[in-house]
């Protein structure tokens, strides 16, 4: 538990900055829903008939003037794509900010094995990325009834669930990455983070492509298809947390013979 | 016992070398040098008993243990001070001393106290706001807060200033009393001539010699520099002749009345007769002998 706490120390102020960014910016976009919604008849239409924009976004399966509807593109791209970025950045980092700041020396002088140090960076990572959600599930909430919408449990949890899978894909798989890198690790998790979202946007472009969808975790993701079908997409979220597993399987595989430089 | 024992203990880093074959003994409880010129392998050694990599060839044990499956039981014995402290950001020294001790299990709080105070380290400063002196302390205190059994030192005193020194080596004396085995790497001889009684002398990633500290020395040379006219010729134990502004420098390892009798023969303005730098060390073992090249 030392090493948790220890990480969760490090990285406290980082998980606050972003719990604090998204937090604020999805209840901005729920306060300004009311104001929205009264000129919405007009801009439902507009929306629904940007041809691929609207495809892109999944904007032609939903009703932008309802309250799911509106958060699910606009909320959802915030905290999908934020939290896709923070779960990406720490786990890229978890491993290789050791090396890259060269306090690897100092960790492993201690009686500490290496699986332990895995499983405990690994627990730390994954205790931000539920502290993170945790946060903004609450904040959002709050922020609907605020104002003085009734609140869809069952549309806003199924939303954050799906997130909440999403960053423990992306942090499973460059947790992964992470035990090979020593430097340069942002760079490789903000890059994967922002290929996965942009796969999914190619997918929903064509149908041709749409086999995209089970390779990037966005794909499950896509608040259109949760509001419309009630539900997750249970091919996709296995699929996804086999990702994940491969990502940490490999990490563990790596690590513990690694040389540390 | 032996606290360090490694047999043909080799590591190739792909291609480059970085120890070759090297077979070394430690017995428990010596204060043992372990010198050679930057690059010369001794880091890469002291990894490689660590852990931190692994041997691409021979063993070796620590402490009767194999380094290869009983890495977590060695490093609970050993203290470990690296030649570049480096901290995570943000914590205090106290904060750096307490996660050490929690890694490791124990409860050091009084002894970290102890040796901060003596080592005149403030427990309350940030980490990153220390001198390099001073975050060589904090990484001391780590080696030593929990007692080991051996402590690895690598290069332990690069920014610590004389004053400093001479308390971390009194320090170390008093432990290797109590029964700490020390092992002790550096590129300075004088330290190593000083504190230790058995040395290891390594280049090019080979041992090139081991033994007692004044067996290393009385082989060893003297640089000799005069600044006058003398005569050389035909004089024993002379090498590396230089011509120097109006004199001449050489090293000497032959008789010492011999020398004396040249240089009154001599007319020497200016004399001075010191210990030769490492380099020029190495140089003699390295060819294996004190004769004229």
């Amino acid at each position: 538990m030392t090493l948790v706490k220890h990480e969760w120390k490090q990285g406290r102020r980082g998980l606050a900055i972003w719990t604090a960014a998204i937090g604020f910016l999805v209840m901005v976009c729920v306060w300004l829903f009311p104001e929205m919604k009264g000129e919405m008849d007009g801009v439902s239409d507009l929306f629904a008939s940007m041809g691929s924009f609207t495809q892109a976004f999944g904007m032609d399966k939903l009703d932008f003037g309802t309250l799911t509807g509106f958060y699910a593109v606009e909320c959802g791209n915030i905290l999908g794509l934020g939290g896709a970025f923070f779960a990406s950045l720490i786990a890229a980092a978890a491993l290789a900010k050791e090396e890259k700041e060269r306090t690897a020396e100092f960790l492993l002088a201690h009686p500490v094995s290496r699986t332990q140090i895995l499983t405990e960076k690994l627990a730390a990572v994954l205790l931000q990325i539920v502290v993170l959600n945790g946060i903004v599930f609450g904040l959002s909430v709050a922020s609907v009834a605020m104002v003085g919408e009734p609140v869809p449990w069952k549309e806003i949890s199924l939303l954050h669930l799906a997130y909440f899978l999403l960053q423990v894909e992306l942090a499973g798989i460059c947790f992964g990455i992470s035990a090979f890198v020593r430097r340069g690790s942002a760079g490789i998790g903000l890059g994967i983070a922002a290929m996965m979202y942009f796969l999914n946007i190619i997918a929903n472009l064509s149908e041709s492509v749409e086999f995209l969808k089970y390779i990037t975790p966005f794909g499950y993701a896509e608040g259109a298809d949760i509001i419309t079908n009630g539900g997750l997409d249970t091919t996709m979220v296995l699929l996804g947390m086999g990702y994940a597993a491969v990502g940490i399987a490999v990490a563990y595989c790596k690590y513990r013979r690694k040389e540390i430089r | 016992m032996d606290a360090v024992k490694t047999t043909n203990l080799t590591k190739y880093y792909g291609k480059a070398r970085g120890i070759a074959d090297l077979n070394l003994t430690v017995a428990d409880g010596e204060f043992f040098g372990f010198i050679g010129p930057n690059g010369a392998g001794k880091s890469t050694t002291i990894r490689t008993l660590l852990g931190f990599i692994s041997p691409t060839g021979g063993s070796a044990e620590v402490l009767g243990m194999d380094i290869t499956k009983n890495r977590q039981a060695i490093l609970s014995c050993v203290g470990y001070l690296p030649s570049e402290a480096v901290f995570y950001p943000g914590m205090r020294v106290k904060d750096v001393l307490r996660l050490s001790a929690d890694l490791r299990k124990k409860d050091c709080g009084a002894e970290a106290e102890l040796l901060c105070e003596r080592l005149q380290l403030d427990p309350a400063r940030k980490v990153e706001e220390l001198s390099f002196g001073n975050r060589k302390k904090v990484a001391i205190v780590c080696a030593l807060e929990h007692h080991p059994k051996l402590l690895i030192l690598d290069e332990p005193t690069s920014g610590l200033d004389p004053l400093m020194q001479r308390e971390f080596f009194s320090i170390l004396q008093e432990r290797n009393q109590a029964g700490t085995t020390i092992f002790l790497s550096s590129h300075i001889l004088s330290e190593i001539q000083r504190h230790c009684r058995r040395a290891a002398i390594i280049r090019g990633g080979r041992m090139i010699a081991c033994g007692s500290v004044e067996e290393l020395a009385r082989t060893s040379t003297k640089r000799v520099t005069v600044r006058g006219t003398i005569e050389l010729e035909e004089l024993q134990g002379v090498r590396d002749r230089q011509q120097a502004d109006g004199g001449i420098s050489f090293l000497y390892s032959g008789d010492m009345n011999e020398l004396m009798r040249r240089l009154s023969a001599g007319n020497i303005a200016d004399l001075s007769v010191a210990e030769p730098d490492l380099e020029e060390i190495f140089l003699h073992y390295y060819t294996g002998g004190g004769d004229e090249t």
